[in-house]
């Protein structure tokens, strides 16, 4: 049906749309800027390479314990966020992915700089693109409940104004916390697969310019929207593919990219201010409004 | 062996504080985390030994490198930052990566990706003191690095000019109506800035005899923890943080066996302290 190319860059897709969902849960809904979104990924795929190939857990069994054991430490590393607002929370972030990320290198438990190989995939290439396919739904409809939640609300006040947040009585400690551990749980089911899929992983592949590009898709598609960070996964996924040809100059027009949507559209592609979303919901309106005749 | 290590690291970090001042001076007025400012600083490198090329002297390809970086900052400031204040913090942040990845991108297309040699001789001799000793070039960096503090802290501290700057930097809006020319002190801050950061782009690219495209990628981010520990906008707290993440890195490494990444360093130190004061070492609420 699909051809192996095509299957191949999918499921590379189906991982960065799971990343952006996770992380525009901590960013977009609660507003917490991480800039440090790698890293998360990196304890995700590093817990579930060592479960495979030092204990001999299988897939499935993996899975929950990666997400837990993500979720765990994301929360702890949430504490240090705590204490820190805004700015120092960016550069904060930018701090533990930098630190989670020589951890790796550095100690021999993580493999060092020979990373870690041999991690076994469970299923044929095909399968796995249907495997991803329906972990990235799944991991849409918990987003969609996330927001209808009470849960979603307290983190949409936490982003607007913490301060009046946490004098309406939301816990912001608590919520911040949560968003966190969801956010990095999510992180680590990619990771888990991510780890799967290429069967070897080394430090290099969770580096502060992974967490920069995960935060431009959402910045890119619509930060705040789940539509948005699908599409800018997708479109950020997909551009490295479609540059090819114009190798030399490919991370020039992604940095130049960049410049232009912030610059001319800063919402984002699909972001509720943004050009797009306007038009469409004005042909929506029109569409429904009743037609007057001889007016 | 510990006071030569202290000499290099005192070397290292003073490069660090120009690099990180300018970033500290453009967070100051406008709140802006300007990644960018890494690629001004690679820009100044590069200035400077294109000039250094033309014409071998050393001191003119320094000041013509400032004056250049100092107009580029200019320009991203007035065509990149002020369109995108009034919009998320976000905003600006993504923006200013953008550029820096572009500005990677065009200096390793025009001077291609290899390390190219800066052998510059300012001519100061070397200094040494018992066993420890002090190069021409490191000797260069504390000249060059002192001297431009002096500036700073005469033009901030004895004109009016630095009056304007230091009220604008506390509150924006009041030091409008104060009368008070804020764009053009904006413009000044940025200004400055980048003469900064210029400077310390050649200083490296002479004391380390290399200017490559990714020179700024490592100071990109190393800065920032620097003016974080500092205390966000705080002039002094910055060139502290500067010397005390230059010497710490230095010392670290050169003294001890601990097999760790030199540039994880810096947050290394910078998350506990933030963790006992979350407004930096001279910062303020």
């Amino acid at each position: 049906m699909l051809g192996g190319y095509t299957i191949t860059v999918s499921i590379t897709i189906g991982i960065y749309i799971i990343l952006a969902i996770s992380l525009n849960i901590i960013t977009g809904y609660a507003g917490q800027i991480s800039l440090g979104h790698a890293a998360f990924w990196g304890i995700g795929a590093y817990c579930s390479a060592l479960l495979a190939t030092r204990f001999g857990v299988p897939f499935w069994i993996g899975l929950p314990m990666t997400i837990a054991i993500t979720a765990m430490i994301g929360s702890l590393l949430a504490i240090p966020c705590l204490r820190v607002r805004e700015d120092f929370l960016a550069i904060t972030t930018i701090g533990i992915n930098f630190v989670v990320q020589a951890v790796f290198l550095y100690v021999p438990f993580f493999g060092g700089a020979m990373g870690i190989g041999g991690i076994v995939s469970p299923f044929s290439t095909s399968s796995f693109f249907w495997a991803t396919l329906i972990f990235v739904l799944l991991c849409i409809a918990l987003d969609r409940w996330l927001v209808r939640s009470w849960m979603g609300l307290a983190l949409e006040s936490l982003r607007e104004d913490e301060t009046a947040a946490a004098i309406s009585g939301v816990d912001v400690v608590k919520f911040k916390v949560a968003a966190f551990a969801i956010g990095s749980g999510l992180a680590g089911l990619a990771g888990h697969l991510y780890a799967h899929f290429m069967t070897f992983i080394s430090a290099d592949d969770f580096g502060f310019p992974q967490s920069i590009v995960i935060l431009s898709m959402i910045v890119f598609g619509g930060i705040g929207t789940l539509r948005g960070a699908i599409l800018g996964a997708v479109i950020l996924g997909v551009a490295p593919e479609i540059f090819r040809p114009v190798l030399d100059y490919r991370t020039l027009i992604y940095g130049g990219l960049l410049i232009f949507m912030m610059r001319f559209q800063p919402g984002g592609i699909l972001g509720d201010q943004s050009l797009l979303p306007r038009i469409f919901r004005v042909v929506r309106q029109r569409g429904l409004a009743p037609v007057k005749s001889g007016g | 062996m510990i006071w030569q290590q202290f000499a290099n690291g005192l070397a290292i970090g003073s490069v660090y504080a120009l690099i990180a001042l300018g970033l500290t001076m453009v967070y100051g007025v406008l709140r802006i985390l300007h990644i960018a400012h890494a690629g001004v600083y690679a820009l100044g490198a590069y200035v400077g030994l294109l000039v250094f090329r033309l014409v071998p002297n050393f001191w003119f390809s320094l000041v013509l490198a400032m004056v250049v970086c100092s107009l580029a900052g200019v320009i991203v400031q007035r065509y990149l930052y002020m369109p995108l204040l009034a919009l998320p913090r976000i905003v600006p942040l993504i923006a200013s990566i953008g550029l820096f990845i572009s500005m990677e991108e065009i200096f390793r297309l025009i001077a291609g990706p290899y390390i190219i040699s800066y052998p510059a001789d300012p001519g100061l001799g070397s200094i040494q003191w018992g066993v420890v000793r002090i190069t021409s070039n490191q000797l260069l960096v504390f000249m060059v690095t002192l001297a431009l503090l002096a500036i700073l802290w005469f033009i901030m501290r004895r004109t009016k000019l630095g009056l304007a700057m230091q009220a604008t930097s506390q509150d924006l809006e009041i030091a409008s109506v104060m009368g008070i020319n804020t764009g053009g002190i904006v413009a000044t801050n940025f200004l400055m800035g980048s003469a900064l950061a210029g400077a310390a782009g050649v200083l490296v690219g002479v004391y380390f005899n290399s200017v490559y495209p990714t020179m700024g990628s490592i100071p990109a981010y190393k800065a920032l923890a620097i003016i974080v520990l500092g205390g966000l906008g705080s002039i002094p707290g910055t060139v502290l943080g500067g010397l005390l993440i230059g010497l710490g890195e230095t010392m670290v490494l050169g003294l001890t066996d601990i097999p760790f990444p030199r540039d994880a360093l810096a947050f290394i130190i910078m998350i506990p302290i933030l963790m006992f004061r979350p407004y930096g070492l001279l910062g303020k609420e």
